[in-house]
């Protein structure tokens, strides 16, 4: 071996070690733990191992309030993609027409993602505090009030009112999602806009393209890298989504904003159910792998290829 | 009339960002006397930092904390991204694409799925409760994105550059130190603002790792503020505005560079 890649490797070992034991030993170690029946702090004191096989994981889905989770999930991870990529895509397209003072609005959009979900959840956990509806609303609810609007009232995260599986709870805390991490799509998309060759819409426009055409059919589909690794970032943040929801609503009544993270927390944390909160993480872990594994293999693929 | 449609979607859309920020701003300037649900909206009448001094002597010594954290926590991530960066652009071995990707997984992963195992192991060599504990968490999962960024910045400096400085007889570290050391100062930024931002504003390790409130970092306080002080508005929005303090401040003065590293977390960069 030459003595550069020798010196190299010494070099990321230490990283490498850490990486293996960190996130590799300790996944396993989880799993491990996960397939015990360390449900009490007495149990994991006396540290004797009992593999119960996945009767942690059995629980969790005849556990209603861990389905309620999942439907929370899906949907505010729908919603929240939908939001942030069409406000993201929206944002970017206006802003790229590099108007008078779109730098300053720019700035506006992304300002959100240097802020934490810790205080983000403080703020708009006050702005959608319903109070009394309808005699005395304080809030948002308050607004519509005062414009004569008193029909778009409601108890916002505090209702229990849902549609199917989706509840309506949700809908404050993807705005709030929103709020935070459409501005980083714009920025991905302004990126990949401003990246777009100008000749290539002149060429298009002489042939007697609209500029709506123009965008549909050339821009937008020139885009889809860059809206594939905007679903994969903002659909791992949503899939684990915690801090936000911690700090904005929590498991809200009957669970309606509850998310796996959170139940999680309180399993491990508040109640010593260590076995089955590993099971959720490692649930939560399988749900982000299915999306970020093949994106990697994919990047790397490319890499190689180039 | 079109670009008046453009303004006025951008208009709305400002609206919407910039709307937390009004309610933080003035709801905690407010006294304690005008925290009123029905005035919400209004401006205070009277300026007053009593929100912020009560807020301050709540999460003043957690704002310490989180510098104690924060600083130590991203320059040595830095560092290391840095000279990890340098091996996964510059040297070729064997398997070198499949260790940078097992790497690069980490950064993805949610952290509850390492969390108990991490507990115990910080208790185990006793760095439980400690922001040193922290630190070295914050280092160790900083390793990917870091090393991701470093790594892309490397990959437009010239092989042609590294070789030379090698047929000049320069070692491995000679090379770093006098090449790619002086062209990464962007990177540096790139990653120091980056990593700042986040672990500043993280909070699950937080909130799990730090069990005395006495070293828990800002955002941790501030959630505990936000739970004890229920009719204190005034108070809770300046714990938040004194917690968003220093991040917005480096988005404001070095907001250019902080975009670049947003971007670089999309993998390709």
């Amino acid at each position: 071996m030459k003595k550069e890649v020798l010196i190299g490797l010494l070099v990321i070992l230490p990283s490498i070690i850490a990486i293996a034991i960190f996130v590799y030993g300790f996944i396993f170690w989880t799993v491990r733990v996960s397939t015990s029946n360390w449900n009490s702090f007495s149990s994991l004191l006396r540290g004797i191992y009992h593999f119960v096989g996945f009767r942690n994981y059995k629980r969790l889905f005849q556990d209603d309030r861990f389905i309620k989770d999942l439907w929370n999930t899906l949907f505010f991870t729908l919603f929240f993609l939908v939001g942030s990529m069409s406000i993201g895509l929206l944002l970017a397209v206006l802003v790229d027409k590099g108007l008078k003072g779109a730098q300053v609005f720019q700035n506006i959009y992304l300002f959100p993602m240097a802020i934490s979900f810790v205080v983000t959840g403080t703020v708009w956990r006050w702005i959608f505090a319903p109070g009394i509806v309808p005699s005395d609303p304080q809030g948002i609810n308050l607004v519509f009030k005062k414009l004569g609007l008193d029909q778009l009232m409601w108890g916002w995260y505090t209702s229990t009112e849902h549609i199917g599986p989706f509840n309506l709870a949700l809908i404050p805390v993807i705005i709030a999602a929103v709020w935070q991490m459409s501005g980083y799509t714009m920025a991905m998309y302004l990126a990949g806009l401003r990246g777009i060759p100008v000749d290539i819409e002149e060429a298009a426009k002489v042939d007697g393209a609209s500029e709506w055409q123009v965008f549909w059919k050339i821009k937008f589909p020139l885009l889809k890298p860059i809206t594939l690794s905007a679903m994969i970032i903002l659909g791992h943040i949503s899939l684990k989504i915690f801090d936000l929801v911690f700090a904005m609503t929590g498991s809200g009544p009957d669970f309606v904003t509850d998310m796996p993270s959170i139940y999680m927390f309180e399993l491990t944390f508040r109640s010593n159910r260590y076995a089955r909160g590993s099971a959720i993480s490692i649930i939560m872990l399988l749900m982000v792998a299915v999306v970020i594994i093949p994106y990697l293999v994919n990047s790397m693929k490319e890499e190689v290829r180039r | 009339m079109r670009k008046f449609v453009i303004y006025l979607i951008m208009v709305f859309f400002a609206i919407y960002y910039l709307l937390p920020m009004y309610v933080l701003i003035n709801t905690s300037f407010k006294p304690l006397s005008e925290v009123d649900m029905s005035t919400m909206w209004n401006p205070p009448k009277h300026w007053s930092f009593e929100g912020f001094k009560k807020a301050f002597s709540k999460i003043g010594k957690n704002l310490k904390n989180s510098f104690y954290l924060t600083i130590p926590a991203t320059l040595i991530s830095a560092f290391l991204g840095s000279i990890n960066g340098y091996v996964f652009s510059k040297v070729r071995f064997r398997g070198d694409k499949i260790v940078f990707m097992l790497i690069l997984f980490g950064m993805f992963i949610p952290y509850q799925s390492i969390l108990f195992p991490l507990i115990r192991f910080l208790q185990s060599i006793k760095l439980y409760g400690s922001i040193v504990g922290l630190i070295l968490v914050h280092v160790i999962y900083g390793i990917p994105i870091t090393t991701l960024i470093f790594r892309n910045y490397y990959m437009e400096v010239p092989g042609e550059l590294v070789e030379a400085s090698k047929i000049d007889g320069a070692g491995f570290f000679t090379t770093y130190t006098k090449i790619l050391f002086p062209l990464s100062i962007p990177a540096f930024v790139v990653v120091i603002i980056w990593q700042f931002t986040n672990i500043w504003n993280e909070f699950l390790f937080a909130v799990t790792v730090t069990s005395n409130p006495e070293k828990q970092p800002v955002t941790v306080a501030l959630v505990n503020l936000a739970g004890s002080q229920v009719v204190e508005w005034n108070v809770q929005m300046a714990g938040a505005l004194i917690t968003a303090l220093p991040t917005i401040l480096v988005y404001i003065f070095l907001g250019r560079y902080f975009i670049r590293g947003l971007l670089a977390g999309s993998v390709k960069g």
